[in-house]
């Protein structure tokens, strides 16, 4: 009976089922791609004013419709390695704990609350930085450091609060997840026959730490802080909110500046012609540099976690774990 | 400096799971003993209580006394870090660092302890190559990284590894599991040269390596010691019948 009544069976959306996946798979593609066609289209008047001379320009005078990149790419670059600096070994070190030092009971909610951190949005981060990291800094370090460090070029001027320095703090709060999961999970792809190696020799644990755990997942913790810096280099209203908006290279860590992101946010929804251009072309510009950061770093993320060459079979990394990071804030 | 190795009363339990019971066992300097026995029987977990490799992993208790020379290495006092540099391990998969060269590899634990740099570092690490039988294949390209290496070359070279720091005695963990019959060979060969400077304890599933390179077996079954003795008078006559029924392979 049942091998007669299988042959008959109805094939339910058999038909259909792959053409759908295949649609919604074709939809994303065409979504990125004429996401990236609507930028090209808007930034080429600019382009066609300005050409590269556009990246070498730091003028931002939407009066007389001059337009020049390098302040915006300035604060880009300076927020986001502030950003780096504080963040990266305060991360390694919690990945080196969590992975290595946790008693077992601490590991789990430990984790869990550094990756909690990555959901917060980003306009709480950015509240947060406006009232209660600004003000305090304004008074706290900025003003020490106004007192006492004002003398070198890199600390002048008066302690605002909002600035560069500020922006970077806030960052550094934002990407200290990525940088912590993800070398978390590049530490523990490290095999544990390596770890019982050194051991076996006898090592502590910290010398077991610093001579095979970190030279074995170099490569994969460098691509954790260039994800890292992929995400600060495109965040937009937390740094928007306390970065001070002034198109100006900034004469200090102090001052006031501008990142790509936050100048798009500030003046997109009133621009127009080739001010809406120009934006556009920084837009474009944004969207090269985080793709190429994000590429180089997947690529030494996963050629470490795949390939830590090793007799043992090898403890990929979760594309869980990568991918809810590049889906976060952005 | 060769050292006895002296089990006495060890019992080993993984959380409340005994996965030893009450094992004594004496292994006599310059001499092989094998432990043999079914997977999962305890002889990894007792191999792993001489240099307390177990002492890393939270859950484990373990009662009893260990003595390496005249020393409980169980005892308090003992601190775990300095015992393992006296207490040399060949793992079951050859474990060479990835990121070293061959001759880092060698040299790993001269330079962990601080042992001999330069030229010193250099002899020593041909020494270690030598002893280990492997210096006229790798004496060209003690540059390359030691993963390059096949993996009974890459198993002589954690030999090489283990002897630079000159331990008491040797713990091997299956070391011929992954390595083919004539890599196999070499190794047991090494074990022989080994057995006339170190006490060498090798845990093995090869019953015939067993009867080739030790002069002691033992017999572990199900975390306890059914038998030890020197090894031809187990393999001709086995005491308990279990262990009879082992060899003659009508078990495990």
């Amino acid at each position: 009976m049942a091998a007669t009544k299988q042959t008959t069976r109805p094939q339910n959306g058999e038909g259909v089922f792959p053409y759908l996946t295949a649609a919604a798979a074709a939809l994303i593609l065409l979504l990125t791609g004429s996401i990236l066609l609507v930028v090209l289209w808007g930034a080429w008047p600019a382009w066609q004013a300005f050409g590269p001379a556009f990246l070498a320009t730091s003028v931002w005078d939407p009066v007389q419709n001059l337009y020049g990149a390098i302040p915006a790419v300035f604060g880009t670059l300076v927020t986001s390695l502030i950003a780096l600096a504080l963040a990266g070994p305060l991360g390694i070190g919690t990945a080196i704990f969590l992975s290595e030092l946790a008693p077992p009971w601490l590991k789990k909610p430990a984790s869990f609350t550094v990756e909690l951190l990555a959901a917060v949005p980003s306009v709480v981060f950015g509240l947060w930085g406006l009232f209660v990291l600004a003000p305090w800094f304004r008074v706290g370090p900025g003003q020490f450091l106004e007192t006492n460090l004002g003398f070198l070029p890199l600390f002048q001027g008066p302690s605002l609060g909002i600035g560069v320095l500020t922006a970077g703090l806030v960052l550094a709060m934002m990407i200290l997840p990525t940088i912590t999961a993800i070398s978390r999970e590049v530490i523990r792809a490290v095999p544990q026959e390596l770890r019982e190696a050194m051991f076996a020799l006898g090592s502590t644990r910290w010398e077991m730490i610093a001579k095979v755990v970190l030279p074995t997942g170099k490569v994969g913790i460098t691509g954790a802080l260039l994800l890292g810096l992929g995400r600060s280099f495109g965040e937009a209203i937390a740094v928007t909110m306390v970065i001070g908006n002034a198109n100006l290279i900034p004469s200090s860590l102090l001052a006031p500046a501008q990142t790509i992101a936050s100048l798009i946010v500030n003046e997109f929804p009133e621009a127009f012609d080739l001010q809406l251009s120009a934006l556009l072309l920084l837009g474009l510009l944004l969207f090269i540099i985080t793709l190429a950061v994000n590429m180089i770093a997947v690529w030494l993320v996963q050629r470490t976690t795949q390939g830590i060459p090793s007799s043992q079979e090898k403890r990929p990394v979760k594309r869980r774990t990568l991918r809810r990071f590049f889906s976060n804030g952005q | 400096m060769t050292q006895s190795i002296a089990v006495q009363d060890l019992s080993v339990w993984f959380g409340r799971h005994q996965v030893l019971k009450n094992v004594s066992l004496y292994a006599k300097p310059k001499e092989v003993t094998a432990l043999i026995g079914p997977s999962g029987c305890g002889k990894t977990t007792l191999l792993r209580c001489i240099n307390r490799l177990h002492d890393l992993y939270s859950n484990a208790t373990i009662h009893g006394k260990i003595m390496v020379g005249t020393e409980n290495i169980l005892g308090v006092n003992i601190d775990p870090v300095e015992l393992r540099r006296r207490v040399g391990m060949i793992f079951q998969k050859p474990n060479p660092f990835p990121h070293l060269s061959i001759f880092e590899n060698v040299a790993a634990g001269l330079r962990l302890h601080g042992l001999a740099c330069g030229r010193a570092a250099a002899e020593r690490v041909e020494a270690c190559l030598r002893k280990a039988a492997l210096w006229e294949e790798v004496k060209d390209s003690l540059d390359r990284p030691g993963i390059m290496l096949s993996g009974g070359q890459q198993q002589r070279l954690c030999i090489a590894r283990a002897l630079a720091i000159e331990p008491a005695v040797f713990l091997m963990d299956e070391p011929c599991a992954s390595l083919d019959p004539v890599s196999t060979m070499r190794i047991e060969e090494l074990i022989k040269e080994l057995r006339e400077d170190y006490t060498v304890i090798i845990v093995t599933h090869n019953m015939q390596q067993a009867a080739r390179i030790s002069q002691q077996t033992a017999f572990v079954l199900n975390g306890e010691l059914v038998e030890a003795g020197p090894t031809a008078e187990m393999f001709i006559a086995a005491k308990d019948d279990r262990t009879e029924a082992y060899l003659t392979g009508q078990m495990g």
